[in-house]
């Protein structure tokens, strides 16, 4: 089973968010990146059918230079190679882009799975996935909690609103976006990391791949979210804090 | 050049959220000055198409075909673009729901359009429509503006817009049908009926009080902290995604767009940075309370009251003095 996971490098968790000039983006000087968490559990749903099919993992990223650590790390957890389309614009690019590059990627190459997750903790569109499978002319299902490779379909179980499942099956090849928390992810191992620095990593330019980085929709401007509530913010001691929320809701929200 | 607007339904009831994404397009339609095209899609949709004719719409469009009686991306990709090329609008509006998820990322790369999603506001600039998105998981707003040649796709968020904002019209909207022609045989993905996993199913939907713990609480062995404290309330105990994902509660006791929406008396957010996803499924709180350690965490944004603290500080006394009360 030739199987392709995709992964996006953002900023960490809890970092320190500064706006960049413009305020179309962030400034990313001075802050440490990451394997975008729902991609994290892709990767390792990837690795688990592999070690229960056989075949091959293949991580894929579109991003500037920095994301090759992530690659890296993806090659460590086990991923027999990695593909970076390098470009600095992927960081501030829409969907659309991303998506166009991974297809032109991983189009030339022989496919049977590919593996997203659900969307990026930094834009948030959780589109990637799907637009890939629209361009590569596959079948594809999202929000996938478990996969069954089994028989000549797939069958998953997908997740629906409020508490509700359903199977799907679909044919192969076929494109699947993980939900988070399908699986509990597996961390490399030193072993894992030596081993990393002798995989493959292919390096593709745009004009390798023949594709231009055209944004169908742009950020004007960022900015800090209007308080949607006035809060009241308490501050002392943390029994004295205490104290007065309590007093706060019994007698001014009265609601307990 | 129109608004469409795909209203979602299933078995002949509507989502919950179509209403919000009406009320929505009413306000894009007044803002870009257009009509608006209400279409519902599905087979047998003709007393849906009768209601909403009766809000103020330019016209409905009812989409229906056997082949549409249950979802699948194929089918209802195929069905919505001869219906985008007959109506032809220059914006198509969805409720940002998991099945707008599945689909529209394929229906627009397929007609070579984008997909502003999940949006929470929307303005205008002499008629241009401006979308507001969450970036960051929240803690940053952005504008956004469409560009490449219409129709632009935009999904509204849960909650962004009210309901009870619907305007209803004043006289019957006509409505249309819009012919598709579906093959069967073209549909890839399959679906088994929907089910439900939970078997003790804990509704928390009626509970008064709810206190819900995020990441910040760190370690599965800190959770009877919370639980003390809910239980000193008389309160459930409830969790954000993450919580739930490690297996320290049960899937259950989840809040937000994969789990419940809940809308109790007080919510007591301990340690919720405030993402989106959670966000949605408790915004209706009468009262809500953010105990977290980082000031800029945007569940502060929704917050009543805030303290910015070490919840491992702030709950134990908060048990003390409900003890010391009694």
């Amino acid at each position: 089973m030739d199987i392709f996971v995709c992964v996006k490098q953002v900023m960490a968790r809890d970092s320190v968010i500064r706006l960049g000039e413009g305020a179309t983006w962030v400034r990313d000087d001075g802050l440490t990146f990451e394997m975008n968490e729902p991609d994290t559990y892709a990767l390792e749903e990837a690795l688990r059918l592999k070690e229960k099919h056989g075949g091959e993992v293949v991580a894929v990223t579109a991003g500037p230079a920095r994301s090759a650590s992530t690659l890296r790390e993806a090659l460590a957890k086990g991923a027999d190679r990695g593909i970076h389309i390098e470009d600095d614009r992927f960081v501030e690019a829409d969907t659309h882009a991303t998506a166009s590059a991974l297809a032109a990627a991983i189009g030339r190459e022989q496919h049977d799975l590919i593996l997203t997750g659900l969307q990026s903790d930094d834009s948030g569109f959780g589109q990637t996935g799907v637009i890939l499978a629209e361009k590569l002319g596959l079948p594809h299902a999202t929000i996938i909690m478990e996969i069954d490779a089994s028989g000549s379909q797939l069958r998953c179980k997908r997740e629906l609103e409020a508490g509700w499942f359903q199977r799907v099956t679909l044919p192969q090849p076929a494109l699947l976006t993980i939900q988070s928390g399908i699986n509990k992810v597996r961390y490399a191992t030193l072993m894992g990391i030596k081993r990393a620095r002798k995989k493959p990593l292919q390096r593709y330019t745009t004009d390798e791949l023949g594709i231009e980085i055209t944004a169908q929709q742009s950020v004007r401007r960022l900015y800090q979210p209007q308080q949607a509530k006035q809060t009241v913010f308490l501050e002392g001691g943390s029994r004295e804090v205490a104290d007065e929320l309590l007093n706060k809701l019994r007698f001014e929200a009265r609601v307990i | 050049m129109s608004i469409l607007l795909i209203i979602e339904q299933q078995g002949g009831k509507w989502h919950r959220m179509s209403f919000e994404a009406l009320a929505a397009a009413q306000e894009a339609a007044t803002g870009i000055d257009c009509p608006l095209v209400a279409a519902v899609v599905g087979s047998g949709v003709g007393p849906l198409a009768n209601e909403i004719a009766s809000k103020r719409v330019s016209e409905v469009a009812a989409i229906d075909s056997p082949e549409l009686a249950h979802y699948s991306p194929d089918g209802f990709a195929s069905a919505l673009r001869q219906a985008v090329e007959q109506v032809k609008p220059r914006l198509v509006l969805f409720p940002h729901t998991y099945q707008v998820r599945d689909l529209v990322p394929k229906l627009a790369a397929s007609l070579g359009g984008c997909f502003v999603s999940d949006i929470v506001d929307m303005r205008f600039d002499s008629g241009e429509p401006i979308f507001v998105r969450q970036l960051f998981q929240g803690k940053l707003h952005a504008d956004v503006s469409a560009s490449g040649r219409p129709p632009h796709f935009v999904s509204v968020q849960s909650g962004a817009y009210r309901a009870d904002a619907v305007v209803e019209g004043v006289t019957p909207a006509p409505i249309r049908n819009l012919p598709v022609s579906l093959d069967a045989g073209a549909i890839r993905t399959k679906a088994e009926p929907p089910y439900q996993d939970a078997k003790d199913a804990v509704d928390l939907g009626s509970a008064k009080i709810i206190v819900s713990v995020g990441r910040g609480i760190q370690d599965p062995d800190n959770i009877p902290q919370a639980e003390a404290l809910a239980k000193a309330l008389g309160g459930e105990l409830a969790a954000s995604r993450p919580i739930c994902d490690n297996g320290w509660l049960p899937l259950e006791r989840q809040i937000g767009s994969s789990g419940q929406t809940v809308a109790p008396n007080l919510y007591l957010a301990l340690g919720i940075s405030g993402a989106i996803q959670h966000v949605v499924g408790m915004k209706g709180a009468k009262t809500i309370v953010a105990i977290n350690k980082d000031a800029g965490a945007p569940i502060f944004e929704i917050a009543d009251y805030g303290i910015v603290a070490d919840l491992f500080d702030v709950v134990p006394k908060l048990v003390e003095a409900l003890e010391d009360s009694k």
